[in-house]
């Protein structure tokens, strides 16, 4: 059974595993293919019109599915790795472990945000940026370089608190948990995330910086937890609606998963404390 | 996008059907609560109109040594937004959030006030680098 691990936990052995099984990927050329599925959807979910990987009820299973996928595309690598989670709640600083050079590697340098140390630096020549919006074929980080700080504990406390999974109008304007752990509402906790850390992590093409899997196994973590706590909450919406995965409606691009198929993690794999 | 659509995408800008089919977009658009007022980008919105979607003007300007031009568009790019932004003459991804916000797709995860705003922070963000064209 696959272990998700808090990434700061993780032996050298465990974090070099990872970083090549991302590598080989890369050279594969199947790490590419789901840069280039987020991207579709990224730029395809709108507010008013169909929406499924984001800014939408099934955000949370949507991501969950499509971890899980690339998981097992990793494990086709190598079976013993599992995909880590990124606390930023603890971790929330550029000088964690996290972005050692024996793991993620740091920001980017002042003059092109270029990351320049670490598997993932483009002069490693093991990582072209490839699916892009723009003309730079290299990683790109600003940690924290807005101004901003990453979400603290007790703000991922009060979005947990919130009883109701989604609410309609079921996009960027809802209340409810899903829309304030997205972040386009309230105090904004994942997609502060991804303008922490900048570069590509800020664009549609963000999967091109391999944080994005640690960030989205954590959001996919608080998911759990969320229904730890109000174990009487469930998805919504529970029934047909236009425009909108509701419980039993498949998601694309798979058209074979239903937000309910995703609701139990654990037939997929736990996690390395209780949620 | 082809050579003929930019050409009808940039000169859309006075037509009636244009402004039509985006005051369609933002009727439809209105919001059932006040997110942008507790949006943590507010930095981003001095004096914004904040609450209530308002269509947004054309603009043709030089920023930061790059061309930016916005104009409504009824070709509406990749999802029917309505308006079309572009760098130095290639397009910019753009959407509108449904409290009247902007987004792109080199600032995805952070909402501005206007396509002029999200064009402005995509050409900080380019730091030079042209637009691939969209797919």
């Amino acid at each position: 059974m696959t272990v998700r691990k808090n990434q700061a936990h993780l032996t050298p052995t465990e974090k070099r595993n990872f970083v090549d099984a991302l590598l080989e990927l890369k050279r594969s050329g199947r790490y590419d293919t789901f840069v280039t599925t987020h991207n579709a959807f990224i730029m395809s979910d709108t507010d008013n019109g169909d929406r499924v990987g984001h800014r939408s009820p099934s955000f949370l299973p949507w991501h969950r599915r499509f971890l899980i996928q690339f998981e097992q595309a990793l494990q086709a690598v190598n079976p013993e790795v599992a995909l880590p989670y990124w606390d930023w709640t603890v971790d929330r600083s550029p000088t964690s472990s996290l972005w050692a050079a024996d793991f993620l590697g740091g920001t980017g340098r002042s003059r092109d945000g270029q990351v320049s140390d670490g598997a993932f630096a483009v002069t490693a020549g093991k990582w072209p940026v490839s699916v892009r919006v723009d003309g730079r074929g290299f990683l790109r980080r600003a940690l924290g370089s807005g101004g901003q700080q990453l979400p603290t504990r007790a703000e991922v406390d009060a979005v947990l608190a919130m009883p109701t999974y989604d609410t309609a109008p079921w996009n960027s304007a809802s209340d409810g948990f899903r829309n304030h752990l997205e972040g386009w509402r309230g105090v904004n906790l994942h997609n502060r995330v991804h303008v922490w850390v900048g570069g590509q992590m800020g664009t549609g093409v963000s999967p091109n910086d391999p944080v994005f899997w640690m960030h989205h196994a954590f959001i996919d973590r608080l998911w759990a937890q969320w229904q730890a706590r109000h174990p009487g909450s469930t998805y919504l919406p529970a029934v047909q609606t236009r425009n909108v995965v509701s419980l039993n409606d498949v998601m694309r691009p798979w058209n074979d998963v239903t937000p309910a198929d995703m609701l139990d993690h654990t037939r997929h794999y736990t996690y390395d404390t209780a949620a | 996008m082809s050579q003929l659509s930019r050409r009808r995408a940039l000169g859309a800008s006075a037509t009636a059907l244009a402004g039509l089919a985006l005051t369609g977009f933002v009727r439809t658009a209105a919001p059932s609560g006040p997110p942008a007022a507790e949006h943590g980008n507010r930095a981003h919105s001095p004096g914004g109109s904040g609450h209530t979607p308002t269509q947004p003007k054309p603009f043709d300007e030089s920023f930061k040594g790059r061309r930016i031009q916005g104009a409504p568009s009824h070709h509406g790019g990749h999802h029917g937004v309505g308006y079309s932004v572009h760098i130095d003459g290639e397009e910019l991804h753009v959407m509108q959030n449904a409290d009247g916000t902007w987004i792109s797709v080199v600032n995805h995860y952070e909402t501005f006030t206007s396509p002029r705003a999200v064009a402005r922070a995509a050409v900080v963000e380019l730091q030079g680098s042209q637009l691939e064209p969209l797919l």
